[in-house]
């Protein structure tokens, strides 16, 4: 029983929700939860690889969905944006709730994490009051049984009127019985009766006033009880999506108006304004999560948390907290510098081998000669660059950022830097977009939404490009090794070492300060309200990090930078090779730039370089040394002496390569960025701000340092 | 008024506080509430960050770090042990 609703919702379903059913029969699970409470661990291990991921339709909230089959039936998992309360104070709580509410989900599993129940039973409650098919899952028992945490999953399963199942995800402990137990749900084959809120009397009586006719409107479609007290409440985003999924005109029905009205006007003459109805809605789902808590979990010692509260008291302290900080983002810099320079050769020649192999099969084939350059040394080869360079480095530094992340020290770096953000108005989050920038600005502007303020996360994502990503280290680290370092003697590699240190450092200044200018221009506006919670440290997984890092961050963004590569190998070749009375296009448009980019520090072939190099930052001074050398392809100097020469050679001082450096460190985002940037914020316009902040900013600062040092005579 | 309320900002580290009023509206109100700043919460006040701004409490078993406008808008009071 029970499946003759939601079948004939299903084509209504697909369209509003893109939700991917393979066949019509497929059972559809909701995934609910708070953040941080391992959600996507169970996810990941219900579903496997088996998964995909995109955008809630028109809007930036990441959308994945799953499919496993259990007992020969075939399940699709959707995972909701973790949440704290359904009650649509942003656009993740309002996805969440449009789903469960509206896309007939056959059963929706609220993952709670046993350490903080009480805080996860808000969510639980809440959800409850718009479906009764519910399967909570109390997930992370393991940590709540080493913190000595005892709960009686049947005492609540009792109190809460659904099936209570204890899982450990991480070790995959429990998840046959939670399967179980949402076959068992989903087919009707276990009624729940789950426990609903008892409001206040004066609140209740106001409810009365208007869900009857909510019910005569639309029905069971929903629950008309919730529905009234959300409208009563003033959520209009809930009136919205009725209009949406229903097919109901509420916002001009002036019957339902006036009921409203007169349920409002009943309460205010309790003395009861809108303002406090809200706080009465929540003490009483509050309080009924605190009465459950105190009824099923047991704590042997209250002592639980000491050992997270010592390690916090090092990592955030005023003394160690920001020395530990960039001890720990350093150290992970120098293993991902360090370990990627061996992999990378050793792809490249790889790749090279594979490239030989390719030109010997088009000779085989007869082909013309141009046609082979173009497709061999103009698309594949500076595919193979793209690869060589940048997989080694991601593939080293994604995981262990993500293992940083498992642990819990992300949010310690947000708790550390807010400071510094609230002075720019923007948010704290935004030191973790900065991380993660590091590893690559397509994958910075990602993370951006995590930041709820739209302002923020705007400010966030143009500003993302000012941390150096791993394609420009490597244009930093030669250059700096090849002149900074070349003038200082014995302490060389201690030289290059702070100057791409000092780089890093410049580049975050830059990022507090353009925040704080668009914060009083074109974003103008206040911080928004910073709650962050400061998870509990948890044993990372490493097998389980390396797997999930690469599938979903390496490969995502290598197949982005790889797409949009692919093309620009085609006009640099092109450029390179089409000539004009004896000289190429790319010469003429160096020569027109010239004096342009010596007013920069810079010259004409070097500014043709970073706007060839859009594809990818890492290609920009293979291009420099190919358009240096008049070939009409790019190709690797053999060591940083040459490669030196070369560049003294075409006129260069100390002052072209920190131009150069600084140019690298502000200049438009590399194209796979520009597209994230377009996909996230849905607007050209603000992809347009985005390309024209770091590069206003790069002409900027190399001028005055140009022409600055020019002036004294520096050089 | 009670006159032993002070701001939750202001309240030692390392000592707890009962909720009595929020004065924050609107967005930043209901953002407090989801958190379970209801009246009568207990709260700890746990540690400050380098700079002294946000710090972090212990709020129904979970840690959150709010910074000094937002706790300035809760008004507790202190419990003296």
């Amino acid at each position: 029983m029970g499946l003759t609703k939601q079948s004939t919702g299903t084509s209504a379903r697909k369209e509003m929700f893109e939700v991917e059913l393979a066949s019509p029969n497929d059972i559809v699970i909701a995934l609910a939860g708070n953040p941080n409470t391992g959600k996507s661990t169970v996810f990941n291990s219900l579903t496997g690889l088996n998964q995909h991921t995109g955008n809630w339709p028109g809007k930036t909230v990441s959308n994945a969905q799953g499919r496993f089959t259990h007992k020969n039936k075939k399940y699709l998992l959707v995972d909701l944006p973790g949440t704290y309360s359904l009650l649509a104070n942003s656009v993740e709580e309002q996805v969440a709730r449009d789903f469960i509410c509206f896309g007939n989900p056959h059963a929706t599993v609220v993952v709670t994490d046993a350490t903080c129940l009480e805080r996860n039973l808000n969510l639980v409650l809440q959800i409850m009051e718009i479906t009764n098919k519910v399967v909570v899952c109390v997930n992370l028992m393991d940590e709540a049984k080493r913190k000595n945490t005892n709960i009686d999953l049947e005492n609540l399963s009792n109190l809460l009127g659904v099936p209570v199942v204890g899982t450990s995800a991480r070790s995959g402990k429990g998840l046959v019985e939670l399967k179980d137990m949402v076959e068992r749900v989903a087919y009707g084959e276990l009624k729940t009766t789950p426990l609903k809120i008892n409001y206040d009397k004066i609140v209740e009586k106001a409810i009365q006033e208007v869900e009857p006719y909510i019910q005569d409107l639309v029905g069971n479609q929903i629950d008309s009880k919730w529905a009234a007290l959300r409208l009563i409440d003033g959520d209009n985003m809930l009136l919205e999506s009725m209009n949406d999924y229903l097919d109901v005109n509420l916002s001009q029905n002036d019957l339902l108006q006036k009921k409203l009205n007169t349920a409002r006007i009943e309460l205010e003459t309790e003395n009861i304004s809108i303002e406090n109805l809200r706080d009465r809605i929540v003490s009483n789902i509050v309080k009924t999560a605190e009465k459950i808590d105190k009824e099923v979990v047991s704590l042997k010692n209250k002592s639980h948390n000491q050992t997270d509260r010592k390690i916090d008291r090092v990592l955030t302290s005023k003394l160690f907290g920001i020395p530990s900080m960039i001890a720990l983002l350093g150290l992970i810099f120098w293993i991902t510098i360090e370990g990627a320079n061996v992999p990378s050769a050793m792809l490249a020649q790889g790749l090279f081998w594979i490239e030989g192999q390719l030109t010997v099969f088009f000779l085989w084939f007869g082909t013309p000669m141009w046609i082979h350059d173009m497709l061999v040394l103009g698309v594949y080869r500076t595919l193979a660059w793209v690869v060589a360079v940048m997989l080694p480095p991601m593939a080293i530094f994604f995981p262990l950022f993500t293992l940083l992340e498992d642990v819990g020290y992300l949010p310690r770096v947000a708790f550390n830097l807010d400071h510094y953000f609230k002075k720019a108005c923007a948010h704290g989050k935004q030191a973790l977009t900065m991380c993660m920038g590091f590893g690559c600005n397509a994958a910075g502007i990602i993370a951006c939404r995590i930041i709820e303020s739209p302002r923020e996360r705007l400010i966030a994502t143009i500003t993302n490009n000012f941390v150096p990503c791993n394609g420009r280290f490597p244009t930093l680290i030669a250059l700096a090794s090849i002149f900074i370092a070349s003038a200082a003697g014995a302490f060389s590699s201690f030289a290059a070492t702070l100057s791409v240190l000092a780089a890093i450092v410049l580049g975050v200044i830059i990022t507090f300060f353009i925040s704080g200018l668009l914060s009083k221009t074109i974003l103008k506006g206040l911080p928004s309200s910073f709650t962050l919670e400061l998870p509990p440290y948890r044993k990372p997984q490493v097998g389980r990090i390396i797997l999930r890092s690469i599938f979903d961050r390496t490969l995502f963004v290598l197949g982005r930078a790889v797409v949009v590569a692919a093309p620009a190998g085609l006009v640099i070749w092109a450029m390179a090779n089409i000539t004009i009375s004896d000289a190429s296009l790319l010469t003429y448009c160096a020569q027109f730039l010239d004096p342009f980019a010596r007013s920069l520090g810079l010259d004409g072939y070097i500014m043709m370089a970073f706007i060839l190099g859009l594809p990818a930052n890492e290609i920009v001074i293979p291009i420099l040394i190919m358009s240096y050398m008049s070939k009409g392809f790019m190709l690797e100097l053999d060591s940083l002496t040459e490669m030196r020469q070369l560049f003294l050679d075409n006129g260069w001082t100390w002052l072209t390569a920190v131009c150069m450096m600084l140019f690298s460190l502000n200049h438009w985002p590399c194209g796979t960025t520009l597209w994230t940037i377009r996909k996230e914020t849905q607007s050209w316009k603000w992809t347009w701000v985005s390309f024209l902040v770091p590069t206003a900013t790069g002409i900027v600062v190399c001028f005055i340092v140009a022409q600055g040092v020019r002036l004294f005579g520096l050089v | 008024m009670n006159n032993n309320l002070i701001p939750l900002d202001h309240l030692p580290v390392g000592s707890f506080g009962i909720v009595k009023k929020l004065t924050a509206e609107g967005t930043a109100r209901r953002r407090m509430l989801d958190l379970g700043l209801i009246d009568d919460t207990t709260v700890e006040s746990l540690r400050k960050s380098p700079v002294g701004d946000p710090i972090a409490y212990e709020i129904r078993g979970a840690v959150i770090a709010l910074r000094s406008e937002e706790a300035s808008k809760i008004l507790v009071e202190i419990i003296h042990s």
